[in-house]
């Protein structure tokens, strides 16, 4: 009896383990329009394939067992097949358990990933004239726009693309055109690389009222001892400095 | 068939110089013959050769529809897998114990899916819940090779394991499904990778197949199908009510026990209580009709509930009421 008991429990969480292996991990994929939350769309997903059978350009595909991508779900890889932003969006009509979510009525409104730029390898930042991922982007000229940088004669001008959060879908349009060997503008998961800035930054461009009391910063909390710095002060003491003093001697 | 077998058995028997075993019944104990003739034997494996129709041409048909476009009226045939799918772009239709486990790992289900397990869920109220498990799952057909394999290279198990753990296992994937906040079962289904990589694309799903293959052919007789897999377990609680059943023809039963060593569910084939009720109760029967086919006696067949009940149940009265005047 003890050794059923034990058995079971044994077997129990090995299972459990194998599912947060499976079901919780982190991962890349980039998920068809309108999924939920990856934690959420991982529970809800039944995994049946109705949204790869109904994408008329087949950029969907199910993972398999063996990638890392949870088994299973539905993904796509921006660089082979993006995703072309179909006006009816098929694939989120036909899930039949809502992870990827009924509520989503334009293609536009959907944040499948963010797209973001190597500066160093986008042929744009080496001053040349590119601008494929701006023509092509479905959002036109919102998802992505060209700043102009003059530079020094000698020099050509930059026109760089700039990618905007608040309107790229993260689609891949942009990755699967971009001429470079590796594409230079990638469409990852947005919460791998968005930061957020801190609430209390005053944006002076975007607040065209006065400055009232209401924009005093809130009263600091009172700080109990003031830690001594962990790294080394190189500014007024430390090895930095007796460099600088035999410099000038 | 059943004069064939006679004759055979009879001159054998007198070859052999041997006295006829007599069953409950008293009539003589036969054994099944194999038949000599092909279109015999077709006869023989008649539900073996529907079941495997049924359960490629499913796969068949979510393959065409998702890969060669395959439609009727402008709508795929069967689009999804096994999982969830719509047929026809009309009927819905889910694993009803997937969709469960969805429910439990907390998700608020949109509504085609839980229309889709409860139609899925009503075939099955009707046809017989294992239906599923031998006309319909995939991955019966892998275990039913191994079985095929296991009874030529005559293995013996090396494990014994009671069969009531397959209900353990389906608690334990609806408690999972709670704890987890995942459906426990449907993210490690040997049967949902089979049909999933099958329509959807091969990975490196075969490995959890190959190792159920070996598990049945060389650890455990109907080791994952008959003991392990909770899908069957969710599926034989809803068979216990379903309408068509395999009767049972009590008085020409010679307990030969050829049903027996065919059924992959034994327990289920209770003599005693099948008597009693003229049909096979369990809702572990997965209705797969092996047993019809080799019963030299014709005992056996598929039969609706209700027909069969009612004047068993007339003659259960009879006997009680015999008993009541043997003891007054």
């Amino acid at each position: 009896m003890a050794r059923n008991a034990s058995l079971v429990a044994g077997g129990g969480s090995l299972w459990a383990y194998l599912l947060n292996q499976q079901a919780h991990a982190n991962n890349n994929a980039i998920r068809p329009p309108g999924a939920l939350a990856e934690k959420d769309f991982n529970a809800a997903c039944i995994k049946c394939g109705q949204c790869v059978t109904d994408c008329p350009y087949n950029t969907l595909k199910l993972a398999t067992t063996g990638e890392s991508i949870p088994i299973g779900t539905p993904y796509y890889t921006p660089r082979d097949v993006p995703c072309y932003m179909c006006e009816d969006i098929p694939c989120t009509r036909a899930c039949p358990t809502g992870a990827l979510s009924p509520d989503l009525n334009k293609i536009e409104d959907s944040r499948m990933g963010l797209a973001v730029i190597d500066m160093e390898s986008c042929i744009s930042y080496l001053g040349l004239r590119c601008e494929i991922c701006h023509r092509v982007c479905p959002v036109q000229n919102k998802a992505i726009t060209i700043e102009h940088h003059p530079r020094k004669t000698s020099k050509h001008s930059m026109f760089i693309p700039v990618v905007h959060s608040s309107d790229c879908t993260g689609c891949g349009v942009c990755e699967k055109a971009c001429p470079t060997d590796e594409a230079a503008i990638k469409v990852v998961k947005a919460e791998m690389v968005q930061g957020k800035v801190g609430e209390h930054y005053r944006l002076g461009w975007k607040n065209t009222g006065e400055i009232t009391q209401k924009f005093k910063a809130p009263p600091r909390k009172k700080q109990t001892k003031n830690k001594p710095a962990g790294g080394l002060d190189y500014f007024n003491n430390g090895s930095n400095d007796e460099l600088i003093e035999g410099e000038i001697k | 068939m059943s004069e064939f077998n006679q004759s055979i058995d009879q001159s054998q028997a007198k070859a052999a110089g041997e006295k006829l075993k007599l069953g409950p019944n008293g009539k003589p104990v036969r054994p099944f013959v194999m038949p000599k003739t092909f279109w015999e034997k077709l006869k023989v494996w008649r539900y073996m050769i529907y079941r495997r129709i049924l359960q490629l041409g499913i796969l068949l048909l979510f393959f065409g529809s998702a890969h060669w476009g395959w439609s009727l009226f402008n709508k795929p045939i069967l689009r999804g897998n096994l999982s969830s799918s719509e047929f026809l772009g009309v009927i819905p239709m889910a694993d009803p114990f997937a969709t469960l486990q969805i429910f439990l790992a907390g998700h608020v289900l949109h509504s085609s899916v839980i229309i889709g397990a409860l139609v899925v869920f009503a075939v099955y109220l009707l046809l017989g819940g294992r239906v599923w498990c031998s006309w319909i799952c995939p991955v019966n057909m892998i275990t039913d090779l191994a079985g095929w394999f296991r009874k030529r290279l005559n293995i013996k198990d090396t494990l014994r394991v009671r069969r009531n753990l397959r209900y353990l296992l389906l608690i334990m994937s609806l408690a999972l499904s709670i704890i987890m906040g995942v459906a426990a079962f449907e993210w490690i289904s040997p049967i949902s990778i089979l049909h999933r990589e099958l329509i959807f694309g091969i990975g490196a799903g075969w490995v959890f197949l190959l190792a159920i293959f070996l598990f049945d052919l060389f650890v455990l007789k109907h080791g994952w199908c008959g003991h392990l897999c909770p899908l069957g377990a969710f599926y034989a609680i809803a068979g216990k009510v379903a309408p068509i059943r395999i009767s049972f023809d009590k008085p020409t039963c010679t307990h030969c026990l050829e049903c027996v060593h065919v059924c992959p569910e034994p327990q289920v084939l209770d003599f005693k209580r099948a008597g009693e009720i003229g049909m096979i109760s369990s809702g572990e029967c997965t209705n797969c009709g092996r047993c019809i086919t080799v019963c030299p006696e014709n005992t056996l067949k598929f039969d609706l509930r209700h027909k069969v009940q009612s004047p068993q149940k007339f003659s259960k009265l009879k006997v009680v009421s015999q008993n009541s005047q043997k003891i007054s």
